[in-house]
């Protein structure tokens, strides 16, 4: 026996008994007042010589007919469309269920997408300004090196400078000396010879 | 139109014995009222239980054919009631089919239409009155001749409209049967009348005769299109109005 989903089949012998009954009563009236002797009628609807055969008859084939639908075919064929039914909706939710998966699995790549670009967009950022900031340094050295260069270049020349000037005083002193020495034949002395030449340096 | 058996638009109507049984005193010979019912039994069971018997999910032709049915009598009946009303689902289902097939089957030549003795319609007509009546004294008491006491009515009024209530619920099954049984019985003797004629004019001999037989055989034709309509329309207004009845059975107020 299959499973019952509708509740009208549980009393589906009671009503095709009180079919066949009430139809086997009429039976039983229809053939008590007119027993055989309707052979006259001519018209044989009205003729009552088949009443009660004709209600034995369809009592038993509509009783059958009540209890074969109401036991067999309607719970079968309600059932069939109840599991269709049931079947396709939950299809249908299936089919929703991964519709709405399927969404949200897109927008979690979207926004895994939108940070990997994000992150990207920083990564490029930062290495801009790390290599600025590199490069930065690289010149402020080069620039600090060259210029401790220059200055000492600079320390240098000047010094050297220096001594070639002291040197030229030297010489233009001794120079003076001689010079002096031949034109007066007198020597003056270093030292007048010295003050002598840084005046004229220092004019000139 | 006494002009033999073949053309005598009666004689489809006459029942005769097939297997001779007495049974208390009683005649129930199964004759050939009886043997259409069995058939109209077989076909019905073969559509609705030999049809359902795959239980596909996606069904085939028959099984098509017994859900159809299924859901245009559950809506049918679903409409009039409501959801409560699916208790008398299998009676008005068995009632439906058996009035359908047995019109249906009597639309085949040579076949016997079931619905059109008068006892079968009137015996359906007083089973659903019994119905009708025993469910609702059993399920609302005294409470189920309310039907017969419409409200809001003057006192003075009372009895009148009770009496009229009384006799239109008495009339209904009588209506039921008549309306079932007229339209059977009218329609097939139009049909034998028409077809008659055709042999009729054919047999004359004369050659004016041979010329206007095809009008009635034309009219014949149309006559089983609309037969055919009228089998199907009477089985549903017999199943409607079934239901209309249960349905006071189940809500007695007005």
């Amino acid at each position: 026996m299959p499973v019952r989903s509708s509740g009208f089949v549980r009393h589906g012998w009671a009503p095709a008994l009180a079919c066949l009954a009430t139809l086997l009563a009429g039976a039983a009236q229809a053939a008590a007042p007119h027993g055989e002797s309707g052979e006259g009628a001519s018209f044989p609807p009205f003729d009552p010589t088949h009443f009660a055969s004709n209600l034995f008859w369809l009592a038993i084939t509509f009783a059958a007919l009540y209890w074969l639908m109401s036991t067999i075919a309607l719970p079968r064929v309600g059932e069939i469309i109840e599991e269709r039914a049931g079947k396709i909706s939950s299809d249908l939710d299936k089919a929703n269920a991964m519709q709405a998966k399927a969404e949200e699995m897109a927008q979690a790549y979207e926004k895994a997408l939108a940070e990997a670009r994000k992150n990207a967009q920083g990564i490029a950022q930062a290495a801009r300004e790390a290599g600025a900031k590199a490069s930065d340094a690289q010149r402020h050295a080069t620039e600090a090196e060259l210029a401790a260069k220059m200055a000492q270049a600079e320390a240098a020349i000047a010094q050297t400078k220096s001594g070639a000037m002291s040197n030229v005083r030297d010489l233009g002193s001794d120079i003076a000396v001689a010079i002096v020495t031949k034109l007066t034949g007198q020597a003056p002395s270093p030292a007048e010879a010295t003050a002598a030449v840084d005046q004229t340096l220092n004019r000139g | 139109m006494a002009a033999g058996g073949g053309i005598d638009p009666i004689h489809q109507f006459q029942i005769h014995p097939i297997v001779e049984l007495k049974l208390f005193g009683l005649n129930l010979s199964f004759t050939n009222t009886s043997l259409w019912m069995v058939i109209v039994l077989a076909v019905v069971s073969a559509i609705m239980i030999y049809g359902s018997s795959q239980r596909s999910v996606v069904p085939g032709r028959l099984q098509s054919l017994a859900e159809m049915i299924y859901e245009f009598v559950a809506q049918t009946l679903t409409g009039v009631m409501g959801r409560e009303g699916m208790k008398f689902f299998p009676f008005v289902f068995s009632l439906f089919m058996f009035v359908l097939a047995s019109n249906m089957l009597g639309m085949l030549p040579g076949s016997f239409t079931v619905t059109s003795q008068i006892i079968v319609t009137a015996a359906f007509a007083v089973l659903v009155m019994a119905v009708v009546l025993v469910y609702g004294i059993v399920k609302h008491g005294t409470h189920f001749f309310g039907l017969f006491v419409p409200s809001g009515v003057p006192g003075w009024l009372l009895p009148f409209m009770v009496l009229i209530e009384a006799v239109s619920f008495m009339s209904r099954p009588v209506s039921l049967s008549l309306r079932l049984f007229g339209n059977m019985l009218a329609g097939h003797i139009a049909l034998k009348v028409f077809g008659g004629f055709v042999v009729v004019l054919l047999g004359s001999g004369a050659a004016l005769n041979y010329a206007i037989a095809p009008l009635p055989l034309l009219l014949a034709v149309a006559l089983t299109a609309l037969e055919f309509l009228v089998a199907f329309l009477q089985a549903y207004v017999f199943a409607i109005l079934t239901c209309v009845y249960l349905n006071d059975a189940l809500h007695p107020g007005h």
